[in-house]
């Protein structure tokens, strides 16, 4: 039995605020969830969170491709149970767009935004969010391709900013 | 005075009320002052949001379930109740820890 205190609520016993930094290098739309999923979890429970997003997980923060992002029907071994599709049946054009379908319910269903919503949704929650300046050089983006509030950044600044953070590479 | 109104409550080891249904709204007052709290009509809201919704499904809202069903957006979640919004609310509303994780 405890009364109620501000020190209960928080998630670290040191004066500084605890820090997660998360480094979402994948675009499926599977891949897409957990990074959200923690940046938002971390954030609820006080915790400070920066964003980094690299490679394919680019395409989480870009305009153009985040409200159409897909999961794989070949050579993903998780499409279980109620998602399974043999590797062989996987091939057929619409497989995975069907299979995207489905997975956009099944989330939709437990209350988790579509993507754009929840990127829009971490920021409003304080997460800061940013885009692999050498990633987006390779796929030719620039700074107006990204969602509003994403900052681009190099792979060093984002190790000064996250210094005695807690890493999490999804 | 407030302090003596929590020491008639009984709270779980993480400060939460264990039996939602003796929280009055001077419990609630006295938790929010203990959680550096000033609550405003929009806390009063939310606060009365939380406890309708435990009432019906007998599960404190999740932090989404708030800024969907009301007009009080993400961002003014986090500057009402900052540090955690889901809990904070819950705990000043005398509910148990909300365990949904949106």
């Amino acid at each position: 039995m405890a009364k109620p205190s501000r020190a209960l609520h928080k998630t670290s016993s040191g004066s500084e605020n605890r820090k997660l930094a998360l480094i979402s290098s994948k675009g499926s739309l599977d891949m897409a969830y957990p990074p959200l999923i923690l940046a938002n979890a971390a954030r609820m429970s006080g915790i400070d969170v920066e964003m980094f997003f690299t490679f394919w997980g680019l395409d989480i923060i870009t305009k153009n491709k985040m409200s159409k992002l897909k999961v794989a029907t070949v050579g993903n071994p998780n499409m279980h149970p109620s998602f399974h599709i043999p590797t062989i049946l996987g091939a057929i054009p619409g497989m995975s767009a069907m299979a995207s379908t489905m997975m956009r319910k099944e989330i939709a269903a437990l209350d988790f935004p579509p993507v754009p919503e929840f990127i829009q949704l971490v920021m409003d929650a304080g997460a800061n969010v940013y885009g692999c300046k050498m990633s987006m050089d390779m796929m030719k983006l620039t700074q107006d391709d990204l969602v509003d509030g994403a900052t681009v950044l190099g792979a060093m600044e984002f190790m000064d900013i996250t210094e005695g953070a807690q890493v999490l590479f999804v | 005075m407030s302090e003596d109104i929590l020491d008639t409550v009984e709270f779980d080891d993480e400060g939460f009320m264990v039996d939602a249904s003796a929280w009055t709204e001077g419990i609630g007052q006295a938790i929010a002052e203990a959680l550096e709290v000033d609550l405003t009509d929009r806390h009063w809201l939310v606060i009365n949001y939380a406890r309708k919704e435990f009432e019906g499904n007998g599960e404190p809202p999740t932090l989404r379930r708030i800024t969907t069903q009301t007009d009080v957006s993400m961002k003014e979640m986090y500057k009402l109740f900052p540090g955690g919004p889901a809990k904070i609310a819950a705990n000043i509303a005398g509910l148990k820890k909300p365990t949904g994780c949106i």
